[in-house]
């Protein structure tokens, strides 16, 4: 599988009062044409900030990303702006990211006037198009306005946006965590039939493990802005290798009351990232740390066959 | 069983809207025992939030509520407003999904806590101080004092939710309402809050009302579970046998649509087709056969009451229960 992705060492610091905020660190990822990247973590350690980064949203403090061969860190202004035809984005709140003044019609078919697509005949047509394939009839939607929608069906919206102009990847930020149960089911599957009809490739950020399984080929792990473990999906849900991906595990309410709920398991909360701590940034929470974890940084290294993990003290493999 | 400490009987809130009116709850009843778990869950919008509001009588101005809430004895709904003053903190508390919204950011946390506990058991300054160190400590937030002094903003979400919980456990409640504790919450805080909330209900031989809308969380930490949707309960059962015997089609569905952990990636998850019907506009018949692959011309014109037809003590409203032979309901 060729890399579609390619991020080498990206970084992106924040400074905040003075102060340097190191939101990613040193992370390097190659997500395959066709294939789907779930990236985890809890609140903060820099997932959403790494997606941004590769869109060049934010621009990063150092490292590469590079996207079908081209060095995207080195794209300015217009450049960039046509690239971005081929790399989409959808965001956590549907309806926050749609204007609540236009009619969906407009706001879907935005990209295309962007794009320089003058002919409105051929506009409506691909409108139409696109608002059928994610599940919305497209004559009762596009006059209306996205009060007028469910959480599900903007985020239906949302996804018809961002198919428009037929991009080759997708970055989910979050897509369904503002959503019910019984709609986000709804998203996922269409998300997955989107993919299929569209010859995505998908990065999909999100905090709750169940979900990124049920759509990821591989998923890479976060934690305080570092890479903790990245592997098939099926190996890290069996066999995790990193503490933390084993915590995550542990921690995640099972819908089955034979299941008594692991107890003191995750002790304290991350740190800031601020200061975080030095070596293994885990080790201040981790069961296994030492004193090698408080001095070196773990590089990330193959433990499994195409599983790798940044631990000292790896859970399998060692 | 025990006598329960709290009984809601036929339980009402309607809420007027340019549309005409919402019924965000429709004639709930339910009873809780002293030391016992009781789980509500539900989409947004089934009006979990609105039934916890109505028993804790904090209901917008507007709404109209009938039904009683009968909690030790006193009907809360004909409760005068001083009555009801004084049963809030000793007797009823809550804990809200949001800790940063349901702290004042411009106190201080030991602030917060001071005022509680002088207002409801008359403490003086120093001791309201030291306990609510204790209380802090209690929660497992580190350096107590020390955080004492600080503000809500200085506080991550998963502390603020500590103190939120400290605060409601301060005047040592019978009663204790989470309404989405962990719903704002990283799934490794989520677990920590969930284990504090059931050491402390231990502890303290305390009820508790636990609304979700993860069946997940209610699945090992509570004793019953009611299903709700479109404003009733639809189906209610001791937890074990709602997992096992669950009757309700909805319920069978809501399950069906969490990710499994064990079943392998790309799994087409089967969603519920639709969504909840208009508040405003309620059905003749039962409001979830409108997606219900069980449905048929009784369903839409009959709406099913909440029956025990097995004496189990399992409630459900449903015309076409699951794991039943034909005709049989």
């Amino acid at each position: 599988m060729s890399a579609l992705l390619s991020i080498e060492n990206l970084t992106v610091e924040y400074a905040v009062g003075g102060k340097t905020l190191f939101a990613v660190s040193d992370v390097s990822l190659e997500v395959g044409r066709g294939e789907t990247l779930g990236l985890v973590g809890e609140s903060g350690c820099g997932k959403s900030t790494l997606g941004r980064a590769v869109l060049q949203l934010r621009r990063p403090t150092a490292g590469k990303v590079s996207f079908d061969g081209t060095e995207l860190t080195e794209l300015e202004g217009e450049t960039m702006r046509l690239m971005r035809r081929r790399l989409q984005l959808i965001f956590q709140d549907p309806i926050a990211s749609l204007n609540p003044r236009r009619c969906i019609g407009d706001i879907v078919a935005e990209p295309l006037v962007i794009a320089g697509l003058t002919d409105r005949a051929e506009r409506e047509r691909r409108v139409r198009d696109v608002l059928t394939a994610v599940g919305l009839d497209a004559d009762l939607v596009k006059g209306r306005l996205p009060h007028e929608f469910s959480g599900g069906q903007c985020q239906r919206i949302c996804i018809a946006r961002a198919l428009i102009l037929e991009p080759e990847l997708v970055i989910c930020d979050e897509p369904v965590s503002a959503l019910d149960v019984s709609i986000r089911a709804q998203i996922l599957n269409l998300l997955e039939d989107m993919k299929r009809r569209y010859g995505l490739t998908l990065l999909f950020i999100a905090h709750d493990l169940a979900v990124v399984k049920a759509v990821s080929d591989r998923i890479a792990v976060m934690y305080l802005g570092r890479l903790c473990e990245v592997g098939p999906t099926e190996q890290l849900f069996t066999r995790p290798a990193h503490p933390y991906t084993a915590l995550l595990l542990e921690a995640i309410p099972v819908p089955d009351p034979a299941v008594i709920p692991a107890t003191n398991l995750a002790v304290g909360e991350p740190p800031s990232p601020i200061a975080p701590p030095s070596g293994c940034r885990f080790r201040t929470r981790c069961p296994r740390a030492d004193r090698v974890c408080a001095d070196v940084v773990p590089e990330l290294r193959e433990i499994a066959v195409g599983q790798f993990a940044a631990c000292h003290h790896p859970l399998v493999g060692a | 069983m025990t006598a329960p400490l709290l009984s809601v009987e036929g339980v009402s809130v309607e809420l007027p809207t340019p549309r005409g009116a919402l019924c965000a709850v429709d004639k709930v009843d339910l009873a809780l025992a002293p030391g016992r778990t009781l789980g509500i869950v539900g989409e947004s919008g089934c009006g979990k939030t609105m039934l916890s509001r109505a028993i804790l009588q904090l209901l917008p101005k507007r709404a109209r509520l009938g039904g009683r809430v009968m909690f030790a004895g006193r009907d809360l709904v004909t409760l005068d407003p001083e009555a009801l003053r004084r049963l809030r903190g000793p007797e009823l508390a809550v804990v809200f999904q949001d800790p940063m919204t349901s702290l004042n950011p411009v106190l201080t946390i030991g602030t917060q806590i001071v005022e509680t506990l002088q207002a409801h058991l008359g403490m003086d300054a120093g001791a309201a101080f030291r306990r609510g160190s204790a209380l802090l400590a209690a929660v497992g937030i580190p350096a107590p004092d020390q955080r004492m002094r600080q503000y809500p903003h200085q506080l991550s979400g998963g502390m603020r939710q500590r103190v939120a919980i400290a605060i409601a456990l301060s005047c040592e409640p019978r009663l204790l309402i989470a309404d989405e504790p962990t719903t704002a919450l990283d799934v490794t805080v989520q677990a920590q809050i969930l284990d504090l909330l059931a050491r402390e209900q231990r502890r303290r031989h305390m009820a508790m009302i636990l609304i979700t809308h993860d069946l997940g969380v209610v699945a090992g930490r509570t004793d019953e579970v009611a299903v709700m949707y479109a404003g009733r309960v639809v189906e209610r059962a001791p937890t074990p046998r709602l997992f096992t015997n669950m009757r309700m089609p909805y319920t069978e569905a809501l399950l069906a649509a969490i990710p499994k952990l064990d079943s392998p990636p790309h799994t087409a998850l089967p969603a519920i087709a639709g969504r909840p019907p208009d508040p405003t506009r309620p059905l003749a018949g039962c409001s979830f056969a409108p997606r219900c692959r069980y449905a048929d011309a009784l369903c839409s014109g009959t709406k099913p009451p909440l029956e025990d037809p097995e004496g189990a003590g399992a409630l459900y409203a449903c015309w076409h229960p699951l794991g039943q032979a034909a005709g049989a309901a």
